[in-house]
C-alpha cells in the first residue's frame, strides 16, 4: 500500500515532472526551493489541480490517469491536506470545524468522535473558540483533528511550519510527529527547510525546477549529495562548474583559474564542484589545494564569521567562494584583506547537473 | 391619506430584492469561474444598468416587454398576461436597476474569499453546494448583506424605469416616488412633503437596522 505519483503538468513556460512513491507509514519529504512546483504537485494529488498527463495511485486505487481519462474529484480521493495557512473555516468553532467532516455519522456518534479527536489533539479547552482566537499551534492541531475526522488514506503537509514563529517550531514538530506516528498511511511532507525534513523524514525526494530526483535516504543526501540541487539543499554554499583536470584526481575550475586535487574519482556526468563553506579554511603550511584570495566581504553571524572570497587574478563576474570560520580563528588571521585559502581533497564534492 | 403607494413600494422592493439576491449571487458565482475575456464582456453587460439613465433602462425594457413587442405581445396573446402598467411591471424595473448593485458587491466579496477554504472543504469530503452555502456565503456575508441592502434601497427609490413601465395609476401602480412626483406636479406640496418624510424615515430605518445587525454579528463571530 502506497502513494505512487507520476505526473506532468505544464503551466506558463514551466514543466512539472514529478515521479515518486511514498510507502505506508512513511513520511517522505518533498524538498525544494519555493517556485519549484511543490505546491502544484500537492494540488494535483489532492485533486484541486489537474495534471496534463500521468498517473496517481493510492492504496491501489487510481486517483488520476491521464490516458484512461480518470480524474476523481477531491471529495472521493481520501487525501488529507494540511494547508499552509491551515484553511480553518472562520465561521465555525473548533468543535464545528471537526464535526463538519463527520457528516457520515449519526448525531450521537458524531459527538462522540468529535470529543475523541479533540481529546487526542488536546483541544478540549478550545472547543467553543473560533479559529481567529487560537494560537498558531492550536490552529494547526485543529486542522489536524479535522483532517483525521475525514479518515484520509494519505496525508499531505504543505510547509506545515511556515506560518509559525521559529522558536515554537521544534515543540510543534514533536506534537505533529506524535500524530504522524499513529497514522498508518503514507505522508508527504513538503518543505524548503532542510533541517525540518532532516529531523522528521527518513527519505527525501528533491524537486528542482519542476523535476523530481529519485527518492534517497535523507542522511546520504545530506552527507554525500550527488546533484547540484541536492548539494544546495543540503546547505552547500559553493557550487561552481568544473571539468576534468590534466591528470587523474585533478579537477579544473575555469571560473577561478584553479586546478584542484580531489579524493573521489571523476564520475560520469560530473559538471559541478561543491565545497561546503565550513570546509574552506586558511591554508596550513605545505597544504596542496591552497590559493590566495581577496576578502570581498566579511559578515559576523551568530556562531561564526562568513567571508566572501575571490581567488586572485579572477574577474569581477566570477562566483565568490564562501568561507565559514570560527570567530577566534578569524580574529587570529594576520590579514583580513587577503587570505591563503585551502580545501582538503576529500572535502571536494563532484556533482551532476540537476 | 391613502397609504397604498407605501404598501406598493415595499411590495415591489421586497419581491425584487428577493429575486435580485439570488440572481446577483448566481451571476457573481457563475462569472467568477469563466475565462477572462468572457468575464470582462459579461461584466460590462451586467453592470450597464447601473450607469445607464433609468429612462434608458425603461425604454429598453419596454422594447422587450411592451404589449406590441415580441415577448410582451406573445404573452398577452397566449396567456393574457400583461407585463406593463401593472404593479409587477414595477418589479421588472426594480430588478433591472438594482441587479448590478447586488451582483457587483457579491462579486467583490467572492473575489476576496480565500479559495483555500473551498479547496480544504473539498479534500475533506464536503459537497460543493455545502461549501458554497455554509462556508463561502457566511464568510462573505458582510458583502452580501451590503449588496442586498443597497439593492433594496435602490428598488425602493426607483422612479425612472418604473414610471415608464408601470406608469402612475392611483391604487394600482402608484409608488412613493411616483406619488411624490405626481403630487408636486399637481401642486399638492403639503401632501408631497408628507411622503418625502415617510421616505426619509424608511431609508433611515433600513440603514440603522444594518448597522445594528453588523454590530451584533461582530460579537458572535470574532
Amino acid at each position: 500500500m502506497a502513494l505512487t505519483v507520476r505526473i506532468q503538468r505544464r503551466y506558463g513556460g514551466f514543466l512539472l515532472d514529478a515521479d515518486f512513491t511514498a510507502e505506508d507509514g512513511e513520511a517522505l519529504a518533498l524538498l525544494g526551493a519555493s517556485g519549484c512546483g511543490k505546491s502544484v504537485t500537492l494540488k494535483c494529488i489532492a485533486g484541486i489541480d489537474r495534471p496534463d498527463a500521468g498517473r496517481i495511485e493510492l492504496d491501489g486505487r487510481v486517483l488520476f490517469d491521464g490516458a484512461a481519462g480518470i480524474n476523481l474529484p477531491p471529495q472521493r480521493r481520501r487525501v488529507g491536506v494540511l494547508f499552509q495557512n491551515y484553511a480553518l473555516f472562520p465561521n465555525m468553532t473548533v468543535e464545528q470545524n471537526v464535526a463538519v467532516c463527520l457528516g457520515r455519522l449519526d448525531r450521537r456518534q458524531r459527538r462522540q468522535r468529535t470529543g475523541e479527536l479533540l481529546a487526542l489533539l488536546r483541544l478540549e479547552g478550545q472547543r467553543d473558540l473560533y479559529p481567529r482566537q487560537l494560537s498558531g499551534g492550536q490552529q494547526q492541531r485543529t486542522a489536524l483533528a479535522r483532517i483525521l475526522a475525514a479518515e484520509p488514506r494519505a496525508l499531505l503537509l504543505d510547509e506545515p511550519f511556515s506560518a509559525l514563529d521559529s522558536f515554537l517550531k521544534w515543540q510543534l514538530e514533536q506534537e505533529l510527529r506524535e500524530v504522524l506516528d499513529r497514522f498508518p498511511g503514507p505522508v508527504l511532507w513538503v518543505s524548503h527547510d532542510r533541517g525540518e525534513v532532516y529531523r522528521n523524514c527518513r527519505r527525501v525526494c528533491v524537486l528542482e525546477g519542476g523535476r523530481s530526483s529519485p527518492a534517497a535516504e535523507m542522511r546520504e543526501l545530506m552527507a554525500d549529495p550527488v546533484t547540484v540541487s541536492a548539494a544546495r539543499l543540503s546547505g552547500c554554499r559553493n557550487c561552481v562548474p568544473v571539468r576534468p583536470g590534466p591528470g587523474p584526481g585533478l579537477a579544473e575550475v575555469p571560473d577561478w583559474g584553479l586546478t584542484l586535487r580531489t579524493a573521489s574519482p571523476w564520475r560520469e556526468g560530473t559538471a559541478f564542484l561543491g565545497i561546503r563553506a565550513d570546509r574552506v579554511h586558511p591554508a596550513e603550511p605545505g597544504e596542496s589545494n591552497a590559493f590566495p584570495c581577496r576578502v570581498v566581504r566579511a559578515a559576523e553571524d551568530v556562531a561564526f564569521m562568513l567571508a566572501a572570497l575571490r581567488p586572485e587574478g579572477v574577474g569581477e563576474g566570477a562566483p565568490l567562494l564562501y568561507m565559514e570560520l570560527a570567530k577566534d580563528a578569524w580574529a587570529a588571521l594576520p590579514d583580513h584583506g587577503r587570505i591563503l585559502a585551502a580545501v582538503r581533497p576529500e572535502d571536494l564534492m563532484l556533482l551532476r547537473d540537476c | 391619506m391613502d397609504w397604498f403607494p407605501l404598501y406598493n413600494s415595499i411590495r415591489i422592493a421586497a419581491v425584487s430584492t428577493v429575486l435580485v439576491f439570488f440572481l446577483g449571487i448566481f451571476a457573481a458565482h457563475f462569472i467568477a469561474g469563466l475565462p477572462r475575456l468572457v468575464k470582462g464582456v459579461l461584466d460590462v453587460v451586467l453592470t450597464l444598468p447601473l450607469v445607464l439613465p433609468p429612462t434608458v433602462v425603461g425604454w429598453l425594457l419596454l422594447l422587450a416587454l411592451g404589449p406590441r413587442r415580441p415577448l410582451g405581445g406573445w404573452l398577452l396573446d397566449a396567456f393574457g398576461l400583461r407585463l406593463t402598467m401593472t404593479w409587477q411591471s414595477g418589479v421588472f424595473a426594480a430588478v433591472a436597476v438594482s441587479f448590478p448593485l447586488m451582483y457587483r458587491t457579491a462579486r467583490g466579496a467572492f473575489e476576496s474569499f480565500d479559495r483555500t477554504l473551498a479547496q480544504a472543504g473539498r479534500t475533506l469530503g464536503l459537497s460543493n453546494s455545502y461549501i458554497f452555502w455554509r462556508i463561502q456565503m457566511p464568510v462573505c456575508r458582510q458583502g452580501i448583506l451590503a449588496g442586498t441592502v443597497l439593492a433594496f434601497a435602490r428598488a425602493l427609490g426607483e422612479y425612472g424605469a418604473t414610471s415608464m413601465l408601470a406608469g402612475y395609476t392611483p391604487g394600482r401602480t402608484a409608488t412613493v416616488s411616483t406619488t411624490v412626483y405626481q403630487l408636486w406636479r399637481t401642486g399638492q406640496d403639503a401632501l408631497a412633503l408628507r411622503w418625502v418624510l415617510v421616505n426619509l424615515g424608511i431609508s433611515a430605518a433600513v440603514l440603522l437596522a444594518v448597522n445594528l445587525l453588523e454590530r451584533k454579528e461582530g460579537r458572535v463571530w470574532p
